[in-house]
């Protein structure tokens, strides 16, 4: 990072006044963004920590320190474990397919080919619509009679599916939609990294003769590897998140199939008023994906092949 | 040459292949809200009729105008905030230079590591006994300060050319003047990029509006979205997907003016 390049070229005059005028300037700069860091940010995250040792009522004012209880609670709740073990599976679905995917649409469009564009905007296009609208759209295409999937089925005469109403592939097709609305924003990642590929690279494996495989294997991939390690970071703390179209497609049914932790947490607060219980899920949320940013972080500076 | 025509041939099959099936949801959407209810359920492709009875139910549901323009408010507000309150920062942590400096832009960096869900319940309650539920502040102050938007400013702040900073200290321009006279133009790109980003992903946001708004008052329409849906259900899909319709519009058309910008960007602050 050329973080200090600019600035080690202060003038060597009146250098400490030039740095007691800049640290005046900075803070008064910097001081709306800390003032609502620390508001909504930072001051939230150590209530939820203190809500989690603590039984609260309705308003969150009145409590009753029981210390592990939530978290001990929670380890021994069925319901809890499900919503665990449907967030795992969930990130599994959708993860390394929607990695595939978007990589594969990247390399396709990376291609120099007439009305490329045309299909750029075509692959980045679900970055544009809500998770609300994908999950009605494809609440309609699920919908167990006039739904498009059931009708493909029923003409190829093969049983219909209960795409959203059977518990086994409930968190599937919730996971098709996911892996549907978070498309468009992978791949304008992705084929930016593309682009940034120094093509000189390619001109001498050109020469060598190396086929398409060949240089993706040899050249592209190795090249893109900072960017497919970012979109990967992204992709999985995006999908520990995921709400909105488990609200409208399943609301987080049949029998806490599709119930994912965030859903999870926003019910046990909001719905059931148990701030404790829904602190001490909040807190195991934060704890997976700070873990996970800082495994892939360690993972990457060994990994990852920067230029 | 016959080579790479069949490489040709392929890659626009693949390309036309993947083009129909990523479309097809948003096509199918635009196409049932054009349907009668005969057509919807007759499972048809394309409507026998156009009719656009489905846009005047939608409108007749539920105060669609009011949610968009609830919506167009609370995002033009957040993207505004975001633009001046990261501009402000990526400032300090590219041009200004003190102690304690590189600790502040750590702790900035680190937010990023904080789900915002994690924070929701503790928000809730804090923005509830304010009493700005139902209101736009609620929407929005929230949301003003971001370290990705600081970050990805930064990154094209450091860009700027020293000399460009000689000359307005020359000049006599102070901080302000320097940063909305020269650096504010120069990285014209960045702003656009993070304006798009931030106004798209807060015309799109869920779970937040849905807890601060009990009212129609300032709900936005993606949460009339849900209302929609949990109205009708099997009755009328014609007029929920013609609902659907419209909230996509803005942003898709956002997004087609602003994809390229967007892209190069986006991949800008988050590789380099």
């Amino acid at each position: 990072m050329g973080l200090a390049r600019n600035i080690n070229q202060e003038p060597k005059s009146n250098k400490t006044s030039v740095r007691k005028s800049d640290l005046k300037v900075g803070l008064l700069f910097l001081a709306p963004s800390i003032l609502l860091f620390s508001v909504f940010l930072f001051y939230p995250l150590v209530r939820t920590v203190y809500y989690s040792f603590h039984i609260t009522d309705i308003t969150g004012e009145q409590s009753v320190f029981v210390g592990m209880e939530n978290y001990l609670f929670l380890f021994q709740d069925p319901v809890f474990y499900e919503s665990l073990k449907a967030t795992f599976l969930f990130v599994l679905y959708t993860v390394p397919t929607s990695i595939g995917v978007d990589l594969f649409l990247a390399l396709l469009s990376n291609e120099k080919l007439k009305g490329i564009g045309f299909f750029r905007v075509i692959f980045s296009s679900t970055m544009g619509i809500s998770a609300a609208a994908s999950a009605v759209i494809w609440l309609f295409l699920f919908h167990p009679s006039v739904g498009f999937f059931n009708n493909v089925l029923n003409s190829l005469n093969l049983p219909v599916v209960q795409w959203l109403i059977n518990p086994d592939w409930a968190l599937l097709s919730v996971s098709i939609t996911t892996i549907w609305m978070n498309l468009g924003f992978s791949f304008l990642i992705l084929l930016g990294g593309l682009q940034n590929i120094d093509q000189t690279l390619y001109e001498s494996a050109a020469i060598d003769g190396a086929g398409y495989f060949s240089r993706l294997w040899r050249i592209t991939l190795p090249s893109l590897s900072p960017t497919l390690f970012f979109i990967t970071t992204v992709t999985l703390i995006n999908a520990f998140q995921s709400f909105g179209q488990i609200d409208i497609l399943t609301g987080g049914g049949p029998n806490d199939a599709t119930n994912l932790l965030v859903y999870s947490i926003y019910k046990e607060a909001f719905v059931n008023y148990h701030f404790g219980t829904a602190s001490a899920q909040a807190i195991i949320l934060f704890v997976f994906i700070f873990i996970l940013t800082i495994l892939q972080f360690k993972f990457a500076e060994r990994k990852v092949h920067y230029q | 040459m016959k080579e790479i025509r069949s490489k040709k041939f392929i890659f626009y099959t693949l390309l036309i292949i993947s083009a129909l099936v990523i479309f097809f949801p948003i096509f199918y959407a635009i196409s049932v809200s054009f349907m009668s209810e005969g057509d919807v359920r007759a499972r048809k492709l394309w409507p026998s009729d156009f009719t656009f009875s489905n846009y005047g139910s939608a409108f007749e549901q539920m105060p669609l105008l009011h949610y968009l323009k609830n919506s167009f408010i609370v995002s033009s507000v957040v993207m505004i905030g975001q633009l001046i309150l990261s501009s402000l920062a990526a400032y300090t942590f590219a041009f200004l230079q003190f102690k304690g400096r590189n600790v502040l832009f750590f702790i900035f960096i680190s937010t990023m590591l904080i789900p915002w869900e994690a924070t929701m319940i503790p928000n809730f309650l804090m923005v509830q006994g304010l009493g700005w539920t139902n209101s736009y502040a609620g929407l929005t102050i929230p949301f003003f300060a971001t370290a990705f938007g600081i970050f990805l400013l930064r990154q094209h702040f450091l860009t700027v050319p020293y000399e460009l900073r000689e000359a307005s200290l020359i000049e006599g321009l102070g901080h302000f003047g320097f940063l909305t006279r020269v650096v504010v133009p120069y990285c014209k790109t960045s702003f656009i990029t993070l304006g798009v980003y931030s106004f798209l992903t807060t015309w799109n946001m869920y779970l937040w509006p849905l807890l601060v708004t009990s009212d129609d008052s300032a709900r936005t329409v993606q949460i009339g979205m849900k209302q929609l849906r949990s109205q009708e259900m099997a009755t009328d899909w014609g007029g929920v997907m013609a609902g659907a319709t419209i909230i996509v519009i803005p942003t898709l058309i956002l997004l087609f003016l602003g994809q390229k910008q967007l892209q190069q960007g986006l991949t800008k602050g988050a590789i380099k």
